[in-house]
């Protein structure tokens, strides 16, 4: 119990004072999304804290269940307040998000801030055409008539890159294929121009190649928008194509958080090794075995106490028994550089260099 | 930290690759699935989903087949489980014709011949134990076990990796990599010969995916296994197989041993394929070349004629257009369908030109490779 307090405490001053408005575009401090269920309470994000800047990229990275989507949809307000109790403070461009009524975040949904759905196929309305879609969300917010809105639809969907936008906006989500689908919904969620975009595995239902066009996509739109970024995935070659900062998510926390270099190169704690070492990669010589993580990811329910990740760590034994009993805080341990392990730093850093880094 | 970037060395650690006898051998193998349409339900069309594969797996080897969504690649697995007929073709397994074959003839087969499904949560019976799911191929084959069926569940549990005391658990209590050892258990009940795993690992997370990815390599080596892994994950695919066939809608455009495909990719698609994989290493984003193939697959229900890359190809040229390049040996082991391939001898290009018109191709288009 009074681990948990002190880490109350902890989290949510990483970084400046908790009192009043951040500086930073989007300041997360100390989130907590928990779901009471039958079975006990689920604790899908657990004390997140982060900042993020205009113009710039945070990949979150992390496992199913470590709490990913859960907290992006937090910041879009999108949890059902009956069954979910959300707690601590989002901050977009000087408004807390957490307190607000849902009159006031459905006005800056759309427009200040945008989601870019996994599966497009069920994100979009059957019924509907792709332009009627567009248009509505453009409608709610300016006031201009149908035909300028449709005309703003069309250019969208030539902007995204579908072909024939004029004749394709009639067109229903069944008629597109799945590349073309996630354009149209990347041109729906910038419709307005958001200045926050969350884009929430964006490419995981799609192929290699279309992959690679919808990254070049978002790239490019971010240039032309300087929107605020936060990019959702399990892929680490899309966070390192994309990112320039990189949050890394275990059991409903943030275990690291660093600059895309320093998390390639320099990282500083086991999971995010396990997740570099169980990846086979087409850049180096193909290892003879690869190097997974021992175990499954935790139960959000019955979170392994001390560390959550000390179950399936190699170098929990190395600290005397700590990461079993004291949840390690995440600290700075670099300039930018924060991670959460109880294992001295020169140790961490020994074990990447010598064990890690050359069976990469 | 390895600085080379895709083209690396052959690695000494490579395992040799058996070659042994043929035990599946592919031929000119086709499935069209009709569409009907209109009052009389009359037939309209077909989507052309395999149109002519051939290929041969040796004894011990794995051979990954690779391509994009809808290319053909899972509908070729079923048709060699012959969970699918197909429509036009050859398969044969062992030297015995098995296209054709009975239901009846081929359940003694079926001992030999198993698959691994893509999604571990619709794969295994939510009302049966695990006991149950595990233990069904020896009940459906009648086969007795020396120390009954139970045992034999027990020990196939053991072997991928989970525990005996799992024998009368329900499928839902276990994670998706779990479930997927519980079907990979089912599927080495009957000791096959050949496993056709059919996009075994992309349902799991990437630490667990590795742990599986791993048991599979275990259990080839122990039990002597063949393996056809039928993935769109390029990364994964080389980890696992030791020859490569790449398809693009419905066709085989390139197989090649691993390493050769990986270091030395011929078809353009296959470069344009291995250019697209993201790299996990944030120092190589800068100043990468990048293929970047413009539009989506066609749809197989009306292939481009001749050449079916030929309408996203940036070599494409006129003869792409009217005469489909065969699949042709361009180096040992290395089999490519096109008539400008790259990464090959000025010497070998010629002979697939002019082998498909008559007078030599003379300047090859360069490669437009657009510079991030």
């Amino acid at each position: 119990m009074t681990d948990k307090r002190r880490a109350e405490l902890t989290d949510g001053t990483v970084g400046d004072s908790a009192a009043g408005a951040p500086t930073a575009f989007l300041e997360v401090r100390d989130l907590r999304v928990h779901f009471p269920t039958d079975d006990g309470l689920v604790k899908s994000v657990d004390g997140l804290s982060f900042k993020l800047e205009r113009g710039r990229t945070l990949g979150i990275v992390g496992e199913s269940g470590s709490g990913k989507s859960v907290s992006s949809m937090a910041i879009m307000g999108l949890h059902n307040r009956r069954n979910s109790k959300v707690s601590g403070e989002i901050w977009l461009n000087g408004e807390e998000l957490v307190g607000l009524s849902p009159d006031r975040v459905r006005q800056l949904r759309g427009k200040h801030m945008a989601m870019i759905f996994q599966d497009p196929l069920s994100a979009m309305h059957p019924f509907y055409t792709v332009g009627h879609q567009i248009v509505e969300a453009y409608r709610v917010h300016n006031d201009v008539s149908k035909q300028v809105a449709r005309k703003h639809a069309i250019d969208m969907l030539g902007r995204v890159g579908i072909p024939k936008p004029d004749k394709r906006v009639d067109d229903y989500p069944h008629q597109f294929s799945g590349g073309m689908r996630q354009r149209a919904m990347i041109a729906m969620a910038l419709s307005c121009d958001p200045e926050l975009l969350i884009a929430d595995e964006p490419t995981t239902a799609l192929d290699v190649t279309v992959q690679a066009q919808i990254l070049d996509l978002i790239r490019d739109l971010q240039q032309e928008f300087n929107s605020a970024i936060i990019m959702i995935t399990h892929d680490l070659g899309v966070v390192a194509e994309l990112s320039d900062d990189i949050l890394v998510m275990y059991a409903g926390r943030s275990v690291e958080q660093a600059s895309v270099e320093d998390a390639f190169h320099r990282p500083l704690h086991p999971y995010t090794w396990g997740l570099l070492g169980s990846m086979p990669r087409l850049d180096r010589d193909r290892t003879e075995r690869l190097m997974p993580i021992k175990g499954t990811p935790p139960s959000l329910i019955n979170v392994p106490s001390g560390c959550a990740f000390n179950p399936r760590c190699a170098y929990r034994d190395l600290n005397g028994g700590k990461s079993e009993t004291d949840r390690p805080e995440l600290v700075e341990v670099e300039p930018g550089h924060k991670a959460a392990c109880h294992l001295p730093l020169d140790r961490r850093r020994e074990i990447w260099d010598t064990e890690i880094r050359p069976k990469l | 930290m390895s600085t080379t970037d895709n083209a690396t060395g052959p690695t000494a650690t490579d395992r040799v690759i058996p070659q042994g006898e043929v035990l599946l051998d592919v031929d000119n193998l086709g499935k069209h699935f009709p569409v009907h349409a209109g009052l009389l339900r009359r037939q309209v069309a077909a989507v052309k989903a395999v149109d002519g594969v051939s290929f041969s797996v040796r004894k011990g080897e794995t051979l990954g087949l690779v391509g994009e969504s809808g290319c053909g690649k899972s509908t070729t697995g079923r048709m060699i489980m012959r969970l699918l007929d197909p429509s036009f073709g050859k398969i044969t397994f062992e030297g015995e014709d098995i296209t054709r074959m009975s239901q009846s003839r081929l359940r003694p087969l079926r001992r030999d011949l198993q698959m691994i499904f893509q999604d571990p949560y619709s794969s295994l019976n939510p009302r049966q134990t695990v006991g149950a799911i595990v233990g069904a191929p020896f009940r459906l084959q009648k086969i007795q076990t020396e120390n009954g069926v139970k045992k034999a569940v027990q020990e196939l549990l053991e072997l991928v990796g989970l525990s005996p005391e799992h024998y009368n658990r329900y499928p839902h209590e276990f994670s998706g990599g779990q479930r997927q050892r519980i079907g990979i258990a089912r599927t080495l009940a009957l000791k096959p010969k050949l496993i056709v795993a059919d996009e075994p690992v992309s349902a799991l997370d990437v630490s667990v995916q590795a742990q599986v990815v791993n048991l599979l390599e275990d259990l080839q080596d122990e039990l002597d296994l063949t393996y056809v892994v039928i993935a769109h994950d390029l990364s994964v695919v080389r980890h696992i197989s030791d020859r490569v066939a790449v398809m693009y809608l419905g066709k085989i455009v390139e197989v090649a041993d691993r390493n050769d495909l990986y270091e030395r990719p011929m078809h353009p698609y296959t470069n344009a394929l291995l250019s697209a994989v993201p790299v996990p290493d944030p120092a190589k984003r800068e100043g990468r070349d990048r293929i970047r193939l413009q539009g989506d697959v066609p749809s197989p229900l009306d292939p481009p004629p001749a050449c079916r890359f030929h309408t996203r190809c940036w070599k494409a040229q006129e003869i792409c257009k009217t005469q489909e390049p065969p699949l042709a040996e361009l180096s040992p082991g290395h089999q490519v369908a096109c008539h400008f391939p790259e990464n090959t001898t000025v010497s070998a290009t010629d002979a697939v030109a002019q082998s498909a018109v008559s007078p030599p191709a003379t300047d090859l288009p360069t490669p437009s490779l657009r510079k991030e």
